[in-house]
């Protein structure tokens, strides 16, 4: 056990499954010398050589496509799109082909690649460069989404997704980088996809959050407490596959489902649990289920008004209060 | 001077590519075909006179129209021509229909329904064979239209950069879709693109397969030299629409007539062999024969093949091993 930072812990995993597997590399675009602008390949060139750290050109689409067709052929890539609104750059390499590879070719294709970036408000790069976008790769079949809220997490859940023989979609969050936690130095730690992870326990309501917003959860549940409300925070950590049983069977106990994301509101990963989990559970539910995420706006770059326009921890608690019909 | 191997390999797969297109002609015409059907009419010597130097190694990736570079590749016409028909026995289990042949196992990284979309995996293909040291090339197939998408000038740029085993192979066959190339593409050669990016490019005439054979040739050679990519353009033409229901209006029924007349591959391979004395007429009539043969019992095959069962639709969306 160390205590590193959630990058660190990336890195970890990196350097440690490229010495455990030589068809693991990493493409992306100032991965080598910067070591990715958060840092998680700082130095593992000096370790591995510029070959297996390969800096690319500023061509997201032929980062992705040749990361997919050196899948196709035999590695294991490990490729970095520096922020995951640059994903739409490469929308047909990532949709169309990626996600699409294994199912129309028969079945007779393995795609073992990581597609990882990271996303997310808290450091002004406003409306380009702010987004929160899993929800779109949960729409589009074939690819799996991992989205860590911890050091931990991170590590545990990479090595899963670069050991998958499927296309993972990996996303970090900016303000997580410089968080740290304990994490296991064993080089086989590993958590498994489609298992939630509850992080609280709690009687009256289940709030469901990702990335940055399990720590707001959190808090909002510590202020939920101070009100005399017991909120369970439950982290699905893999979005593709879901864990709606662990939400369904947390919800029966409490009987009221907030699910809360950065993701925009309209169309949000929130809506299709909160609908899934809802019809799973009816007679549990002594409130409708809802669900909670960034207004229907671009992200401004003003702190304030970025605020503005992410869910704020007030505005999670009274959504739960409401649900208490308080 | 091709060997008398080589030019009996090549004149079959041009042969198999022809009948094949045509017999998904006319079983679309008696409505035994759907959906999006490409055909390669007109461009066999392309595919053949590159895939006639490639192994079950060497990785290719094709396009919307690519039923000839998979039967180069090695695709059996029967399962290839199931796959058409949407039936159990296809290449892809009836989900994918004509645009989606792929077969790993022969190098195969498969056609590709976006035009310029299998580039980028080309290149990748090439990327891997050159990291794992191995001594074969990738080639990526495309159309004059693909040459106009970002993903032909990421990906070149990127190999040469890399110097990977990659030959781009540009399939200029005068029209993306029913846009004719001058009207689209700011060069008169697509060949003159291979200077932006530092690397060879080489125009040749895509219905002479001894042109595209000893081109390719080259090409191959500089890339297992780690020299890296070749952007080879083959001129050609397609003598079908750009798709079965295409009405044409962007040509004339002479200008067609004249390529099908003048400038027919198959022939004028056929003539090369025999007036070289590689092989005899008898010969030729021989694997004419038997690629009609072959393509009769492909018919029959997919034809008696069964449906797909939807009960397993959901299959292999996830890799579950």
């Amino acid at each position: 056990m160390a205590k590193l930072s959630y990058a660190q812990a990336i890195r970890q995993v990196i350097e440690q499954e490229m010495q455990r597997d030589e068809r693991v590399f990493v493409m992306g675009e100032d991965v080598e010398k910067l070591g990715g602008v958060f840092g998680t390949t700082r130095d593992l060139y000096k370790e591995f050589g510029v070959d297996r750290i390969r800096n690319t050109p500023i061509s997201e689409s032929a980062i992705v496509g040749a990361a997919l067709g050196a899948a196709c052929a035999g590695m294991r890539p490990v490729a970095e799109l520096m922020y995951w609104d640059f994903a739409f750059v490469a929308a047909d390499q990532i949709f169309n082909q990626m996600a699409k590879t294994r199912y129309v070719f028969g079945g007779n294709a393995k795609i073992p690649m990581v597609l990882r970036s990271q996303q997310g408000t808290g450091r002004g790069n406003a409306a380009t460069h702010s987004q929160s976008l899993e929800s779109i790769f949960m729409h589009i079949p074939g690819l799996k989404v991992a989205c860590p809220s911890t050091p931990a997490e991170a590590a545990g859940l990479l090595r899963t997704a670069i050991r998958d023989d499927n296309p993972v979609c990996f996303f970090e969050h900016k303000a997580l980088y410089i968080t740290k936690g304990e994490v296991p130095d064993d080089p086989e730690f590993s958590i498994p996809f489609g298992k939630a992870d509850i992080k609280r326990e709690g009687t009256d309501v289940t709030i469901v959050a990702n990335l940055l917003y399990v720590s707001r959860a959190l808090e909002a549940a510590e202020e939920l407490a101070r009100e005399g409300i017991s909120a369970e925070v439950i982290d699905p950590r893999t979005l593709v596959p879901f864990d709606y049983d662990t939400v369904a069977e947390s919800v029966k106990k409490t009987g009221r489902l907030v699910v809360v994301h950065e993701a925009h509101q309209n169309n949000g990963w929130g809506a299709q649990v909160a609908s899934q989990v809802g019809q799973m559970v009816f007679p549990y539910l002594d409130a409708a289920p809802v669900h909670l995420g960034a207004k229907a706006c671009p992200l401004p770059f003003n702190p304030a008004l970025e605020a503005a326009v992410i869910p704020s921890i007030k505005e999670i608690v009274d959504v739960c209060k409401a649900a208490m019909y308080r | 001077m091709i060997d008398k191997k080589t030019g009996l390999w090549i004149y079959n797969k041009m042969n198999e590519i022809r009948d094949f297109e045509e017999t998904a002609w006319t079983l679309f015409t008696e409505n035994k075909l759907r959906g999006s059907v490409h055909l390669y009419t007109g461009e066999e010597a392309v595919a053949a006179a590159v895939c006639a130097q490639l192994t079950d190694e060497d990785l290719i990736s094709s396009t919307h129209r690519g039923h000839g570079h998979c039967i180069a590749k090695g695709a059996e016409l029967d399962r290839a021509l199931a796959e058409l028909m949407g039936k159990a026995t296809g290449y892809c289990k009836g989900r994918s229909g004509s645009m989606h042949i792929a077969d790993f196992t022969k190098g195969n990284l498969g056609a590709n329904a976006i035009v310029g979309g299998g580039i980028p995996i080309a290149t990748g293909g090439g990327l891997a064979l050159k990291m794992q040291g191995k001594p074969n090339v990738s080639v990526a197939f495309f159309g004059d239209g693909a040459s106009n998408q970002g993903t032909f000038h990421e990906s070149i740029n990127l190999a040469a950069v890399w110097k990977l085993p990659v030959i781009y192979v540009c399939e200029n066959n005068q029209f993306g879709m029913t846009v004719p190339v001058w009207q689209s593409t700011s060069v008169k050669n697509i060949s003159d693109r291979g200077a932006a990016y530092g690397i060879p490019g080489v125009t040749v005439d895509g219905n002479d397969a001894v042109a595209v054979y000893e081109a390719f040739a080259r090409a191959k050679k500089r890339a297992l030299n780690g020299e890296g990519p070749t952007l080879i353009e083959a001129k050609t033409y397609r003598w079908r629409g750009h798709w079965t229901g295409d009405p044409e209006p962007y040509r004339t029924r002479e200008e067609v007539e004249d390529w099908r007349e003048h400038r027919d591959p198959i022939k004028l391979f056929r003539a090369y062999l025999v007036q070289h004395r590689i092989t005899t007429k008898k010969e030729l009539d021989e694997i004419e024969k038997a690629a009609a043969d072959k393509m009769a019992a492909a018919v029959d095959f997919a034809l008696n093949s069964p449906e797909p069962d939807p009960a397993h639709v959901l299959d292999d969306v996830f890799y579950e091993g």
